[in-house]
């Protein structure tokens, strides 16, 4: 537990660093559908794929939130990515792969999986 | 639902549904005794003497995207399929608890899973809820709590992608501790 907590204290750091450096700077910003059908269909997988990538690129930027049911039942798990002053981008059936996929893709290289894309908010 | 880890994700949204602010999970598990036990608290709207009844038929829900709601039934069918019960208590505007009961060598019972994931899951939200997990296997004892870690965070909110990776691995290595080593 004791490397847990320095791990923790590292982590700390590298926040407060990269609050410091974008203090301005919008977050980018990830949705992950979260009602009995999609934790049923993965999407808690979906999430601790996400965190895990976030993790291991040290993407402190990024804000994670789950919401509850959207009622899109049929395309879940659904994962929405936000990137500041971008119209949002849903996508659907998404996996513990594609969601990895995704963080590389769209979140670091701001490069959209359109075959994946469900839904697209107003530009 | 293939762990009790999913199972506990489902009562978590709904305590966050309700608009809970505190959460208190509890797993407790009596090798002696043969028993294990579940519990949610929240301090969400509640339900009154009129809904509460209801709230275990999946054909009952106040969400507004579908007709079913399955998160308790799913759970009760389980617990009352390892010879345990889920109950209900609830009081509107103080908060409502749910335990479920289950024996602890029943065949059917379904893993643990990944608490870790489950507790990250639940933290990754805008709004701040204090979570507390406490897990304890006969004498010994593993727990967490998210007051804890914003405490020791100051500013830096818990929803940011490295924190909550972080709490996943620090719950699932603390539980893998509580079982000896052998995670899970
Ligand atoms: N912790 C809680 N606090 C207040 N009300 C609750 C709580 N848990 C459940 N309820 C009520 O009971 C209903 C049934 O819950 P259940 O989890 O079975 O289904 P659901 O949440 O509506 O849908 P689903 O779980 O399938 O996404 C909910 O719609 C809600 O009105
Ligand atoms: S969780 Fe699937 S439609 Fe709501
Ligand atoms: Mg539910």
């Amino acid at each position: 537990m004791i490397k847990s907590l320095e791990e923790l204290q590292k982590l700390k750091e590298e926040q407060l660093e990269a609050i410091r450096l974008r203090e301005a700077e919008q977050k980018v910003r990830i949705v992950v559908g979260m009602g009995t059908c999609g934790i049923a269909a993965g999407a808690r997988e979906v999430m601790a794929a996400i965190l895990d990538e976030l993790g291991k690129r040290h993407l402190t930027s990024v804000a994670v939130t789950q919401t509850g049911c959207v009622g899109l039942c049929a395309q879940e798990p659904l994962v929405d990515v936000i990137l500041p002053g971008k119209p949002r981008v849903t996508y659907g059936k998404v996996d513990a792969n594609k969601a990895r996929q995704i963080v590389a893709q769209h979140v670091v290289n701001g490069i959209v999986i359109s075959e994946w894309v469900v839904n697209r908010g107003e530009a | 639902m293939e762990e009790l880890a999913l199972h506990l994700l489902d009562l978590l949204e709904n305590a966050l549904a309700a608009g809970a602010r505190h959460i208190l999970i509890t797993i407790e598990e009596d090798a002696e005794r043969d028993r294990l036990t579940v519990t949610v608290q929240d301090d969400g709207r509640g339900m009154g003497a009129e809904a509460l009844p209801k709230a275990l038929d999946p054909f009952y829900t106040t969400r507004t995207t579908r007709k079913v709601g399955l998160g308790l039934s799913l759970f009760q069918a389980t617990a009352v399929q390892c010879g345990g019960t889920l109950s209900l208590e609830s009081c509107p505007g103080q908060g409502t608890r749910v335990v479920a009961t289950m024996k602890l060598s029943h065949p059917d019972l379904p893993p643990l899973g990944d608490m870790g994931a489950t507790i990250a899951t639940a933290l990754s939200r805008e709004e701040p809820v204090e979570i507390v997990y406490r897990h304890r296997r006969g004498m010994r004892e593993f727990q967490f709590s998210s007051a804890w870690l914003q405490l020791h965070l100051g500013e830096i909110p818990l929803n940011c992608g490295p924190v909550l990776d972080w709490v996943q691995r620090y719950i699932n290595k603390g539980l893998a501790e509580l079982y000896g080593g052998d995670a899970k």
